[in-house]
């Protein structure tokens, strides 16, 4: 589903890479763990998949293209089979719950009628049902993060990409939105997710990739965040 | 569905951003409307021209009993002079097109009659404009051929060519024209920055909506979409003022016009219905333009 061969990206003005030739291979329906200390390149793998940043060197497919050669104009329909979850939830404070994961829909041009049918089904996967009128100041965290994650999963993409989703969250919410992520990854979406939340990588016992100063320096199965130290 | 929630984005954006989109507005109302008027000042000065050109004469005044003229040395024109330039008219056939004799009573009919409202003409006595000759020319340009035929002949006090008024009066329009049109071109520079400042700041402060636009995958035109329409929309309420504008100059000031050049023809409201249409599409390419470019510049993918 991702696959990063032979992958480097030296940003401009920095001499260090901020990843250098990484070569990953994530199938579909996983769920992967990319951990790591800050500045490792957990954010620029993401950012490599979701073309917001290109390549300095190697290719990364995604869903079988090339991101690296797809054009500018073809960048829209390659995020449409992407959600993206932040650490910083990034709902639209002046819209409800509902409106926020409609816009999701509506700028992609989806008629209203689907929009009534999928919306409430997903805010209820999410688990967010009687909320769609509150206003994301009127909830948890843990809720509005929940309303992140039903805004990327709305359109049903076939990958989800989460940065650090649970990173503004405590231990218990931490959890429950990474059991909610564990449920949507057993509807076959293929889930990616950066992070620095040992207690959740050692609890789930999923692939964990991590980096370290751009380079893999670990890939198992079933792995615990602190791995072989 | 689609159409309905665009609508509504753009309100939202129109509303958030009221006062920038009411400068936009003004600032296009304001170039609109001073190209409506050199427009409008331009088409006069045709209308004028094909109007007056048909009627264009050369006067050649006689000498009357009170004539200053030295020429005249103060003696009026006797018959055997009028016949004489009469005579002299008629052989230059093909430039004289028409000659007319106007006899000093009838000169006096006809001021009395165009000043009636006036109080010019209480003043006026019989003799005071002497008779005439008014000599219409097949080309109005060559009005020095019959001055220096004329001038200084025996019995002729003035030769007068209404041209040469005429002339005075279309360089007013002229400057005029020229400028309202310098004025337009600096307004329309300014409405071209102001949308552009307008729509970097409304970018800036909608980047949360673009950034998740971005990231679920809508399409470029959907995300500047709205922008275009908000300034194309500012700039079609200003070029509508503009147009009301327009027209509501020329109802008022036209008939003001009108008792100085009676029964020339004016602009009118039928010629403002001509000139909208342009000016509209024109401010409407200079809005999409100018955003699509700002759009590029500042709302990149």
């Amino acid at each position: 589903m991702i696959r990063f061969e032979n992958v480097s990206k030296v940003y401009p003005r920095s001499n260090r890479p901020a990843l250098s030739d990484i070569s990953l291979d994530v199938e579909r329906g996983e769920f992967v763990f990319v951990v790591g200390a800050s500045g490792s390149g957990k954010s620029t793998l993401l950012r490599l998949v979701l073309k917001e940043e290109n390549v300095t060197q190697g290719t990364v497919l995604v869903a079988g293209q090339d991101v690296g050669r797809l054009p500018q104009r073809k960048v829209p329909r390659l995020r449409r089979e992407i959600g993206t979850v932040f650490q910083d939830f990034r709902l639209l404070p002046n819209k409800t719950v509902h409106q926020n994961v409609a816009f999701a829909l509506q700028v992609l041009g989806r008629s209203r009628h689907a929009i009534r049918q999928v919306v409430p089904e997903t805010l209820e996967m999410v688990g967010l049902e009687g909320k769609e009128k509150r206003l994301p100041h009127e909830l948890s965290g843990g809720e509005q993060q929940r309303v992140a994650i039903a805004r990327a999963f709305v359109n049903k993409p076939p990958i989800l990409l989460c940065d650090e989703p649970t990173g503004n969250l405590d231990p218990t919410t931490s959890l429950d939105i990474v059991r909610l992520l564990d449920r949507i990854n057993r509807t076959g979406t293929t889930i990616v997710m950066a992070t620095h939340d040992d207690d959740i990588v050692d609890q789930l016992r999923k692939r964990v990739v991590e980096l370290d100063n751009g380079h893999v320096v670990r890939d198992e199965n079933k792995g615990v965040y602190g791995g072989g130290r | 569905m689609r159409l309905q929630f665009m609508l509504s984005e753009i309100w939202i954006g129109l509303r958030r951003n009221a006062s920038i989109a009411v400068s936009v507005m003004l600032v296009t109302m304001v170039s609109v409307y001073l190209m409506g008027i050199a427009f409008l000042a331009q088409s006069q000065v045709d209308t004028l021209k094909g109007y007056w050109y048909d009627r264009i004469q050369v006067s050649i005044f006689m000498c009357g009993k009170n004539s200053p003229e030295p020429n005249c040395a103060g003696k009026a024109v006797t018959a055997e002079q009028r016949d004489a330039l009469k005579t002299q008219l008629e052989s230059m056939k093909p430039l004289v097109k028409n000659v007319y004799y106007e006899t000093e009573q009838q000169a006096y009919d006809r001021f009395k009659d165009q000043y009636r409202n006036s109080s010019l003409s209480d003043y006026l006595e019989l003799g005071d404009i002497p008779q005439s000759f008014r000599v219409q020319l097949s080309d109005p340009q060559k009005y020095d051929v019959i001055a220096s035929a004329f001038e200084g002949a025996p019995g002729v006090g003035q030769v007068q060519d209404q041209q040469k008024t005429l002339e005075k009066l279309f360089s007013i329009i002229r400057v005029v024209t020229w400028g309202s049109l310098f004025l337009a071109a600096l307004m329309v520079l300014c409405s071209v920055l102001l949308m552009a400042t307008t729509i970097r700041q409304a970018a800036f402060s909608r980047r949360r909506e673009t950034g998740i636009m971005k990231l679920v995958g809508a399409s470029n035109f959907t995300i500047r979409l709205p922008f275009v329409l908000e300034t194309v929309l500012a700039a079609l309420a200003g070029t509508g003022l503009a147009v009301a504008g327009l027209w509501a100059t020329t109802h008022f000031l036209t008939p003001k016009i009108a008792i100085v050049l009676p029964d020339a023809p004016l602009v009118g409201q039928s010629d403002i219905w001509y000139v909208a249409p342009w000016l509209a599409v024109f401010m409407l390419v200079i809005a999409v333009l100018t955003s699509w470019l700002t759009l590029r510049r500042y709302l990149r993918v």
